[in-house]
């Protein structure tokens, strides 16, 4: 491994480790990611680009990585795509394949793009895949999907748990480079509970890198560990290593995704693979840094290509030389160390070519003095070469601005610096306030909206010395807002460093005239110099159009590299200042986030909550399915010897209309109503008359809001002069009891009255039919069961098998019937023992299903399904249960309204269709006229529709504008296979006297 | 999540809590005494306040109260929070008496 170095780093070279690419094998050491890895092993190609499928390389060495996304493959349910190789760190046995390419890295059938990209520039989609339009969908999206796929998700599911957690501290340190580590030791010496992430392996960030710079008295990657040993030490100090803060949320919560095992050989069993840390912080540190920017000239993307500052770390960090022979292209001071740091180590650096007209200070005085030669107003003409740069072509800038054409250098490398951008990413996400600081050239933070402070290179103090002062000073500062006691005292840290100047460009390089190929911005989307220009002269004014037609900064890099770059070009093409095109928003997640470490434990059986009535066990027992309502099971049918759900439905309705059914209502809402003033808040509440109802006496309510529209209903029955038994909705039931509790609370707090949900305290069971009363008789005691004793809506009190009982006589079914509600607890041994005395009287379980058919055929709504919140009392038919002397309640005053009243509003109708087996699909729509073409004349829609055996046709509900008028006539249901005839008829199809409700 | 603090738990993460729309909007005693003008008015118009915003929450999964929230829209910022048929207090007076300033 001629590319490794002999010593230094923070890699073991003790411990060699295995690792496939691309089905080959290589050898990395410990501490290696899988970039550095590739590196010493010579590999700079890791990628093919998004659009041209062009040949790329790694540009960086971290998280801003936008080339080298891999899949690591542990095994066929766990392969991760799109991941930085930067960032994965080696293990042995690790296995890696590049992505975006076919059938290999080396030779991309799809490179073809590139050769025709002059017919592929930005917007190239938007305009050509346009005609025909039914094409989009079948033929142009999925090849376009499959040509600029960014890897492969795997289909099996997530074998790993992941574990999450909540966390509060003082003081939260994001980034522990130099002013984070300084920041998160200042904090913690006032005594504050401080939590301390980074995303890296390793605790030190640049200071990882650099060679040159001591720290009171020792190397900086010393005292980084000096400074992690006292905070580890510390028992108030969290420290998370490969954590991303990746979400800033308001009143100071973060995001922070911790990676725990993907580092580690094998998945850990038991263990969790990531941790999500929801953070309540009271004062945030940002030190996330800043990140190196590539320049902007002809060919900048081929492999071998990349920033100085990357190039500085894989020998520092890792131990490795990126090439034998570098040129250096540079507008900063920074790669003047990294070519010292790499001429040092025995690497070849044929020139430095400082695009500033002015190369001078202390870093470029001893690049000279090391016998470096330096080229000032250099600008790059064009690169060489396929899968490896091979040689670079300088230029010369003018004074004009003109450029010549200088030699062309023969190299294997090329390292380039910008500038440094700041990471404003999480400042940003916090809606702190940015500005433009033309001395930096650089958007810093200007005013925090939370208790947030950015620190060091993050709001572009790039001195290391004056970066370690001002990450004490906000970490002292951010442990005294969150109320430290301890007065601090942080000494100063002693540097000796070379200084550096702030300066950088931002855009493209100067070249000759003539049109620029291949000048890169975006290196993951693809995006040119061209491909911006062609948006200004299409007139995109805004960057944020600008970003959406080139797609620049919209990959999975979020243009960590690039964004600037192209803020810049794009100022230049409209003739505007950069703060005056201004930033595209910043957004989370900083970097991509798993699902999984969302989800958490949410999966399976513990996505959502199930809930099931008292008996349940016993429906499951005798063969019931289910259907989910809400969250609640509810028994669907009860299938008999290889039944369908359409025979086992009709035997079920007929059971309940000639003998005795029996129907599992626990899921109706229940709230218990009490209190001096209970009537006359229900009497406010629902339209109905409450004052006048007596104890032992049931009505049915309807509640709406006050908008006049239906909002639910149900049952109330009054068990005392100051105690109801309110039912609703089995959807209702908690938005019911919020709107009570709201108005109670807010508008009516002078009322005694009390509410208490009692859903779950009462099992509910239904016994309807002719035969129900003959059933229950035996078995209750203390109540008369006769119709002189206990009416239809007539309410009880007793026990039935020693147990208490409220027994209501009520119907959903349109026969006899009654609602036993028992304690939830007795609810399985009451039901089972109605059911083993039901036997003699044929009594049959039935499900949600035969409920619906059944209230159907006596035309009772659903609310939900036969209202949709814009149905009155009145549309539905039930203007006789509102009362109308009552001076207010809700929904009154809007009932009142003309337009409310009007004749032509849709109202709740029956319809039958001229055949008897058809079964009208319900959402269908309803036409005045027959043979018609959209757009079409609609008076409505069908909202309920089933067969009914025993009235032997279909039957159905329906909204019909002015339909109660139009009892009689012929409507048109259009569907595709032509009209449907339909009659239209009262709603209430069977037993329209009433007669076995009252038997 | 906003840290939402409830006059009678202290503060707790917005989880807990259930967004009740604008504050200090009583019903009419009298709804038959307004025109349809001035009901369609209280049940449909809001301020979309940019700023200091007197907005309902009710503790839902806590003390079940509900209460008035002065909350500043432009940054989320919570500028006091007070009773139900309580006054709305000044913003500005809320402001300085936040407990957590930014700097």
């Amino acid at each position: 491994m001629r590319l490794r170095t002999d010593g230094g780093g923070r890699v073991d070279r003790s411990r060699s480790l295995r690792f496939r690419f691309d089905g080959r094998e290589y050898q990395g050491i410990a501490g290696d990611t899988l970039a550095s890895a590739l590196l010493a092993n010579g590999v700079h190609l890791m990628g093919r680009s998004f659009k041209y499928h062009r040949p790329r390389g790694v540009l960086a060495a971290g998280a801003e990585e936008p080339n080298a996304l891999v899949t690591v493959i542990r095994d066929d349910a766990r392969s991760t795509p799109n991941l930085r190789a930067t960032q994965v760190e080696l293990y042995d046995g690790l296995v890696a394949e590049s992505q975006n390419r076919w059938p290999s890295l080396e030779r991309d059938l799809q490179r073809l793009n590139d050769v025709l990209s002059a017919f592929f520039p930005a917007g190239f989609y938007y305009k050509t895949f346009m005609w025909p339009r039914r094409a989009w969908k079948a033929l142009y999206e999925p090849f376009i999907r499959r040509a600029a796929g960014l890897g492969r998700a795997p289909t099996r599911p997530d074998p790993d748990r992941y574990a999450q957690t909540y966390a509060h501290c003082e003081v939260l340190v994001v980034g522990a480079g130099p002013a984070g580590l300084a920041a998160a030791r200042a904090a913690a010496a006032t005594g504050a509970r401080v939590i301390l992430c980074d995303e890296q392996n390793e605790f030190g960030g640049s200071l990882l890198a650099d060679r040159a710079a001591r720290i009171d008295g020792m190397s900086a990657a010393a005292w980084a560990e000096a400074v992690v040993g006292e905070l580890a030490a510390n028992p108030a100090v969290t420290l998370l290593p490969r954590t991303t803060a990746f979400g800033y949320f308001p009143h100071n919560f973060l995001g922070l995704a911790q990676r725990l095992t993907d580092h580690l050989p094998s998945p850990v069993p038991g263990a969790a693979r990531e941790r999500l840390w929801q953070v309540r912080a009271r004062a945030v540190v940002l030190a996330t840094g800043a990140i190196e920017r590539p320049l902007v000239f002809p060919g900048n993307d081929r492999p071998g290509i990349l920033l100085a500052g990357a190039a500085q770390t894989y020998l520092n960090r890792y131990g490795v030389r990126v090439g034998e022979r570098v040129v250096v292209v540079t507008a900063t001071d920074a790669a003047y160390q990294a070519a010292l740091d790499l001429k040092e180590r025995g690497v070849d650096v044929a020139v430095i070519a400082d695009v500033r007209a002015r190369a001078e200070g202390p870093l470029v005085a001893a690049a000279r003095a090391a016998g470096l030669s330096v080229l000032p107003s250099a600008t790059v003409v064009g690169t060489d070469g396929d899968l490896r740069v091979s040689a670079i072509t300088l230029g010369t800038v003018a004074a004009d601005g003109s450029v010549r054409v200088g030699e062309r250098i023969a190299c294997d490398t090329v390292l380039m610096s910008g500038g440094f951008t700041p990471s404003v990413h999480l400042f940003s996400q916090s809606r702190g306030k940015l500005a433009w600081n033309d001395a930096l050239r650089a958007f810093i933070p200007e005013r925090s909206a939370e208790s947030e402070r950015s620190a060091g290179a993050c709001r572009g103090v790039f001195d290391l010395a004056a970066a370690l002062a001002d990450g004490a000073s906000a970490g002292q500062a951010a442990a005294a807002e969150s109320g430290a006691a301890v007065a601090p005292s942080t000494r100063a840290s002693l540097v000796e460093a070379a200084s550096r100047s702030d300066e950088a460009v931002l855009g493209a390089l100067p070249h000759p005239p003539g049109p620029v190929h291949k000048a890169f911005v975006d290196f993951q989307h693809d995006v040119t110099t061209r491909d911006l220009a062609l948006a200004a002269r299409e007139g995109f004014q805004s960057i944020e159009h600008v970003k959406r037609f080139t797609t620049t900064g919209m990959a999975t890099d979020q243009g960590k590299t690039s964004n600037l770059n192209a803020l810049a070009i794009v100022a230049g093409e409209l003739g505007k200042s950069i703060p005056e095109v201004g930033l595209t928003t910043f957004r989370m997640p900083y970097t991509p986030t798993t699902f999984g470490s969302f989800a958490g434990l949410s999966r399976g059986a513990l996505f959502d909550p199930v809930r099931t009535t008292p008996m349940h066990a016993w429906a499951e027992a005798h063969g019931a399915v289910f259907e989910n309502v809400g969250l609640w099971k509810r028994a669907r049918y009860y299938p008999r010897g290889g039944e369908d759900m359409h025979a086992a439905v009709a035997r079920e309705c007929r059971a309940v209309r000639e003998g005795c059914g029996l129907f599992d209502a626990s899921t109706l809402g229940k709230i218990e109503v009490v209190g001096a003033d209970a009537a006359q808040f229900l009497e406010r509440l629902y339209v109905n008359a409450w004052s006048g109802l007596a104890p032992g006496r049931a009505r049915y309510g309807i509640l709406c809001r006050d908008d006049g529209f239906i909002y639910d209903d149900g049952v109330i029955a009054r068990l005392a002069k100051d105690r109801f038994h309110v039912t609703t909705t089995t959807g209702g039931a908690p938005r019911v009891l919020a709107m009570m509790e709201d108005y109670r609370q807010t508008e009516w707090p002078e009322l005694e009255v009390w509410l208490t949900s009692t859903t779950e305290q009462w099992a509910v069971i239904a016994v309807q039919g002719p035969n129900a009363r003959r059933v229950l008789e035996p078995l209750v005691e203390g109540v008369d069961l006769s119709p002189a004793a206990l009416p239809h809506m007539g309410v009880a009190t007793g026990r039935i098998l020693n147990v208490p009982m409220r027994l209501f006589r009520v119907s959903f079914t349109g026969e006899l019937g009654f609602e036993v509600n028992v304690p939830a607890g007795h609810g399985a041994a009451v039901w089972e023992a109605i059911y083993a005395a039901g036997q003699t009287h044929g009594i049959t379980p039935y499900g949600t299903e035969t409920m619906h058919v059944l209230r159907a055929e006596k035309g009772y709504i659903i609310v939900g399904q036969d209202t949709d919140g814009t149905v009155t009392p009145d549309d539905a038919g039930l203007s006789w249960a509102i009362g109308k002397s009552k001076p207010d309640f809700l929904g009154k005053r809007s009932l009142a309204r003309a337009s409310m009243r009007a004749p032509e509003r849709k109202q709740l109708v029956g319809l039958r269709t001229r055949d008897p087996r058809l079964l009208l699909e319900e959402g269908a729509q309803i036409a005045e006229r027959p043979g018609q073409t959209p757009p079409m004349q609609l008076l409505g829609h069908v909202t309920s529709s089933y067969a009914s055996s025993v009235l032997g046709h279909s039957i159905a509900l329906g909204l019909v504008a002015a339909g109660r008028a139009r009892t009689g006539q012929t409507l048109y249901v259009p569907m595709p296979g032509g009209d449907v005839e339909v009659t239209v008829v009262s709603p209430v199809f069977y037993d329209p006297e009433g007669k076995r409700l009252n038997g | 999540m906003l840290l939402i603090p409830c006059p009678h738990c202290g503060p707790r993460p917005e989880l807990e809590f259930s967004y009740g729309g604008e504050a200090h909007i009583a019903r009419p005693r009298q709804p038959a005494e307004l025109d349809d003008a001035a009901w369609a008015n209280f049940l449909y118009t809001r301020r979309n306040t940019k700023g200091a915003h007197a907005e309902r929450w009710r503790h839902a999964r806590g003390c079940g109260r509900f209460f008035n929230v002065l909350r500043d829209t432009t940054s989320d910022k919570i500028l006091t929070s007070y009773p139900v048929g309580a006054p709305r207090p000044d913003p500005r007076a809320a402001d300085s008496a936040a407990p957590e300033s930014a700097r």
